[in-house]
């Protein structure tokens, strides 16, 4: 069974391209356009990976990830922040709220796609 | 040096200000009576009270 | 009853409660919980509320009616100049002064022949005064012995002579059980302020059981008053007597703070001077409400016993006696009693201090070195001599009695103790104010204002009683008539009392200012002047202690102390002492001007100013420092307090300058903390577009098996987003220029109208494809305004743009409505889209801030729009805002001025 992704992003380019890339290399993928919709696609759809960004209305990816972290039950779900802002505190906030990766936009794909896969445990 | 006291002030103008109420020729002014009571007896009694009332009032608020 | 044991145990109870309050509060004082509080201390002033205001003040409205009342108005005047008084006390407390002759002596360099003076002048005129309270206190005891047929002798001896005696003996035994070094005696304050509220309890209840039950109210006394030709003259003023009214109101405010007991009780006995607010007020209600039934119960009197010849004086004990009420009569005798006591107790501890210090001290001192220095603890002594000295006044009090009390009435009798101690009231005052005032000046002025009272008051009471010859006061000094004695120069007309104050404050203070004026203070002087004066200023020990410089053994200075404050308390004090300075023990501190200077000052608060300097004198050599020394000294420590305020000042700009610069700082740090934001804000916005630029771009790149409908999208993605982002890179520039003020504008004359119906048809296009009406009502002929044409094109566009991109699709619909009004051109772009929160109609205009949720158009909006329309608006001096709720749809306004009327009068668009 193909591992399932879930794309988070408020602009719906990076949505396209994201879903297109994920899709291309296999993977189950569902998106969702803020925080909210998120959480509910998470209890939906019940990703192994999220891709997040961290820059959006109604709740930020911060939020996001925090609650999804207090909650054991998605314990073993990975979280990877997406974020157009470089700041050292960023990153570190992040990683601190219990994010597993950290990738800065623009992005190459190949990297993108390498490091989901070996996080994922496939490769 | 010490900056004039505003209490000690208004104090001393209420005093300045008894002087020619309590005095002639003012004080020749009530005639008459109220209530049968004289005039010149209400008057002294009554500016003599105002001023106590406001050296109170002066005196004893809080700033 | 009313048998004459049964007064006097009575008496004798009385008193001693009083005596028992008086122990109270001193126990209380040593164990240093004092209850002296605020409204004590007040109450305590009501001790000018002697035999004089009980008994005497209805005498007097019998004949003179109101008049009475100066004496309590005069010191409510004088009470509300509570900067005088704090200035008294201040500077008592700082030269440890213990009577009003200590204080005189003081300011004149420590003068003993002043003291002495002052102390004859207190003495002699204050006599006649306690003769007045005997002479009450004996007539008191008549009316009630009369009125129950009893009599009342023991060995023999008149009421008078054994009232005089027990009154010295409670004196003694409350003002001398110790000597204090401050001579404070709160329990003494604690008896009389028991003794005014019972006095005024008692006073009160006669004048309302006389008023209310003896006759029908104010009203019915009054009115039967007024009808009697007699007694109508009562109840009007004469307005022929306004000057012995005026001056009666100066005597008594004089006599408020002049008088030894009541300087002894305000200043001296002042433990807080926050005292005196309450005591400001307090005290005067006090007076007020004693005297209320003053004229009701002369009126009463003279209506009851019309014709009988009873004195009018004894009307508050006879009046009740009348109606047969012994009980209120006995109340009211012992309301009689307290005033007398209070103010015999007071007036001679305070009299006595003076005569102790100032009298005795100095003589022995001077005459009988010797015997002084035989004996080791000379403070026994000095209690000795004082009870000596409270029997001595009594005993003279006792004398004037005999000889004059019974040609005055009680009023008559105090009013020559008043003009006697206003003789005080020159030195007194030029002291605490004119630095110029010499000693000379004062014993000049003392002299002549104390000779002058001799003369026209004090003798004529004599002479009045038959004492000695009235040829001086009818005919003149050796026949002389212009030297008749209450005429003197021919002033006649005058009532006795105004001529002696108008006569005497003449010499007084004539001779004050003219010998003051061509004198030279020597440097004790000098130095005194400057602390009195500017006593609020000089609070400096340092400057205290190089006014002195000599040679001293500690030794002797210590056994000085030892001698008059008795070992005890001056080992007390020493301890203290040397606690303050930080030395173990008093052993160990070096006789030096500072401890001189303690020396001298715990010996003034015993034995007075004067007589202390003396002391210190004989056992330490004091180099004599000359005037100019002590000028220079005292100018010095002016102009090191000037010095200090200057640093203070420049202290003050310093810090002025700090805080400003911290501010500035603290602004260029928000501005580099938003320099950051900006920054960060920017590159997000930038990245965004770049990030499915570069995710699409690399993926058509790598995968030439892409579909050709998806390849087809992604291009059109791929361009898109580098128009947006081609679009943010202009804007941010735009918006750069335009924060710099470096954006060029091209001004002219431009129809508005013009430019939004240009605006709304280069726009036509997207509205018709997003299916959204477009309306415009725009009048011709509107004014020109002075405008870039292209700037605010751009504005119209961006709103225009901005409401078609938030309403829906179909429904959708704008409006544009172009106005001229009062001065101005208003343009109003409406929408039907989903409105604006009003913190939204705020957040808008921020950079990089959009509303709403905006994920659907997303890529055509940079956040910048607005902000740059605001201020090309703003530039022209117009303004842009929104109007608008959730749901109700968005009103985008902005307006732009137009020129002022002499630049377009004519220039119509036709």
């Amino acid at each position: 069974m193909s591992k399932k992704i879930l794309i988070v992003d408020d602009e719906p380019n990076i949505v396209i391209s994201l879903e297109f890339l994920m899709k291309k290399e296999g993977f189950a993928v569902a998106v969702a356009c803020d925080g909210e919709e998120a959480l509910a696609k998470v209890a939906s759809f019940a990703p192994d990976l999220i891709l997040l960004d961290v820059m959006m209305p109604k709740k930020s990816g911060f939020e996001v990830c925090e609650t999804l972290r207090s909650d054991p039950a998605n314990a073993g779900m990975l979280i990877v922040m997406l974020t157009a802002k470089g700041r050292d505190t960023e990153v570190a906030k992040g990683l601190a709220l219990g994010a597993d990766a950290y990738v800065t936009k623009p992005f190459s794909t190949k990297d993108l796609v390498a490091r989901v896969k070996t996080m994922l445990g496939i490769v | 040096m010490k900056r004039a006291n505003p209490t000690r002030q208004r104090l001393a103008a209420l005093g300045l200000l008894g002087v020619p109420l309590l005095t002639y020729p003012l004080l020749s002014l009530p005639s008459g009576e109220l209530g049968g009571i004289p005039a010149t007896y209400l008057y002294l009694f009554g500016v003599w009270a105002g001023l106590i009332v406001l050296a109170a009032w002066v005196a004893e608020r809080r700033k | 009853m009313l048998s004459g044991w049964f007064i006097a145990l009575l008496a004798t109870a009385y008193l001693g409660l009083l005596f028992a309050v008086a122990r109270f509060g001193d126990a209380r004082a040593d164990a240093g919980k004092s209850i002296i509080s605020a409204n004590v201390y007040a109450l305590s002033l009501a001790v000018y509320c002697t035999s004089w205001t009980f008994y005497g003040s209805v005498g007097r409205a019998t004949s003179g009616g109101l008049s009475f009342l100066t004496i309590y108005i005069g010191p409510t005047l004088m009470l509300l100049c509570v900067g005088v008084i704090i200035k008294m006390i201040r500077i008592s407390k700082a030269q440890r002064i213990t009577s009003i002759a200590d204080f005189i002596a003081s300011r004149y360099g420590k003068s003993q022949l002043l003291a002495g003076m002052v102390t004859v002048i207190a003495v002699i005129g204050v006599v006649p005064y306690i003769a007045l309270q005997l002479k009450a206190m004996a007539a008191s005891v008549d009316v009630l012995l009369e009125h129950s047929g009893g009599s009342f002798q023991v060995l023999g001896l008149d009421s008078t002579f054994l009232i005089a005696v027990v009154l010295a003996l409670f004196s003694i035994l409350f003002g001398t059980r110790h000597l204090d070094a401050t001579e404070r005696h709160e329990g003494m304050v604690a008896a009389v302020a028991f003794e005014s509220v019972v006095k005024i309890v008692a006073f009160m209840a006669v004048g309302i059981f006389v008023t209310y039950g003896m006759f029908g109210g104010l009203g019915d006394l009054f009115q039967r008053a007024a009808a009697s030709a007699d007694l109508g003259r009562l109840l009007q003023l004469d307005s022929s007597r306004a000057g012995t009214w005026t001056a009666l109101i100066i005597l008594s405010g004089l006599a408020i703070i002049f008088l030894p007991r009541q300087f002894q009780i305000i200043v001296v006995e002042n433990v807080d001077e926050s005292h005196l607010k309450r005591a400001v007020w307090l005290f005067p209600l006090y007076l007020l409400l004693i005297n209320i039934f003053v004229l009701p119960l002369a009126l009463g009197g003279l209506l009851h016993f019309d014709g009988q010849g009873i004195n009018p004086d004894t009307f508050v004990l006879t009046l009740p006696l009348a109606r047969g009420a012994e009980v209120l009569a006995l109340l009211a005798f012992i309301g009689g009693l307290s005033a007398a006591t209070g103010m015999v107790i007071v007036e001679t501890i305070a009299l006595s201090t003076m005569v102790c210090n100032d009298l005795v001290m100095p003589i022995l001192l001077r005459s009988t070195g010797n015997f002084v220095e035989k004996r080791n603890d000379l403070s026994g002594l000095l209690i000795g001599i004082r009870r000596a000295a409270i029997a001595l006044i009594l005993l003279l009090g006792y004398i004037y009695f005999r000889a004059a009390g019974e040609a005055y009435a009680l009023v008559g009798i105090g009013l020559i103790s008043f003009a006697a101690v206003a003789q005080f009231a020159p030195a007194m005052f030029g002291g605490m104010y004119w630095k110029q005032g010499t000693r000379a000046g004062a014993v000049a002025g003392l002299l002549a204002g104390f000779l002058v009272w001799l003369y026209t008051l004090l003798l004529p009471s004599f002479a009045k009683s038959g004492w000695m010859t009235s040829g001086f006061v009818e005919n003149g000094l050796f026949g002389i008539g212009w030297l008749k004695a209450q005429a003197l120069f021919g002033l006649a007309g005058l009532d006795e009392i105004s001529h002696c104050l108008w006569w005497s404050m003449l010499a007084n203070i004539g001779a004050y200012v003219a010998v003051s004026l061509n004198t030279k203070p020597d440097a004790v002087e000098a130095s005194q002047a400057e602390r009195f004066v500017d006593v609020f200023r000089f609070d400096s020990r340092n400057t205290e202690a190089r006014l002195w410089r000599g040679k001293a053994s500690p030794d002797a200075l210590v056994q000085l102390l030892e001698r008059f404050l008795g070992a005890a308390r001056a080992r007390q004090q020493l301890a203290a002492y040397a606690g303050s300075r930080g030395a173990e023990h008093w052993g160990n501190l070096p006789a030096d001007a500072d401890f001189v200077q303690f020396a001298e000052s715990e010996l003034a608060g015993a034995i007075g100013s004067a007589s202390a300097r003396v002391m210190v004198a004989s056992v330490a050599q004091e180099e004599d420092l000359g005037l100019e020394e002590v000028l220079d000294i005292l100018d010095e420590a002016t102009q090191v307090r000037a010095h200090s305020r200057e640093l203070e000042a420049k202290q003050r700009e310093l810090e002025a300058a700090t805080t400003e610069l911290r501010d500035a700082n603290d602004r260029l740090r928000e501005l580099d903390r938003m320099k950051d934001d900006f920054i960060s804000t920017v590159t997000h916005e930038l990245r965004t577009p770049l990030t499915s630029i570069r995710a699409l771009s690399e993926m058509l790149h790598e995968d030439p098996r892409i579909d050709l409908a998806d390849r087809t999208r992604f291009l059109g993605i791929i361009v898109n987003e580098a128009e947006r982002l081609t679009r943010l890179i202009n804007q941010i520039l735009d918006m750069a220029k335009l924060e710099s003020g470096r954006a060029e504008w091209t001004t002219s004359e431009v129809d508005m109208g013009e430019v939004v119906r240009e605006s709304m048809a280069s726009l036509e296009q997207l509205f018709r494809e997003k299916d959204v009406a477009l309306e415009g009502d725009i009048p011709s002929g509107l004014p020109f305004v002075l405008a870039d044409r292209d700037r605010l094109t751009q504005v119209m566009i961006n709103l225009l743009s901005n409401a078609v991109k938030f309403v829906p699709g179909g429904t959708g619909r704008v409006q544009v409505r172009v106005a001229g009004s009062a001065g101005l051109v208003r343009i109003e772009v409406r929408d039907n889209g989903p409105g604006l929160t009003p913190e939204e109609c705020v957040v808008i205009f921020e950079k990089f801030r959009q509303g709403g949720n905006t994920m659907t158009d997303k890529p055509q909006g940079t956040g910048l729009g607005l902000p740059i329309s605001r201020q090309i608006v703003e530039y022209f001096g117009g303004n842009l805002w929104v109007e608008s709720e959730p749901g109700a749809g968005a009103n985008f306004i902005f307006t732009v001025p137009l020129p002022a009327p002499d630049d377009n009068s004519g220039r119509q668009v036709a």
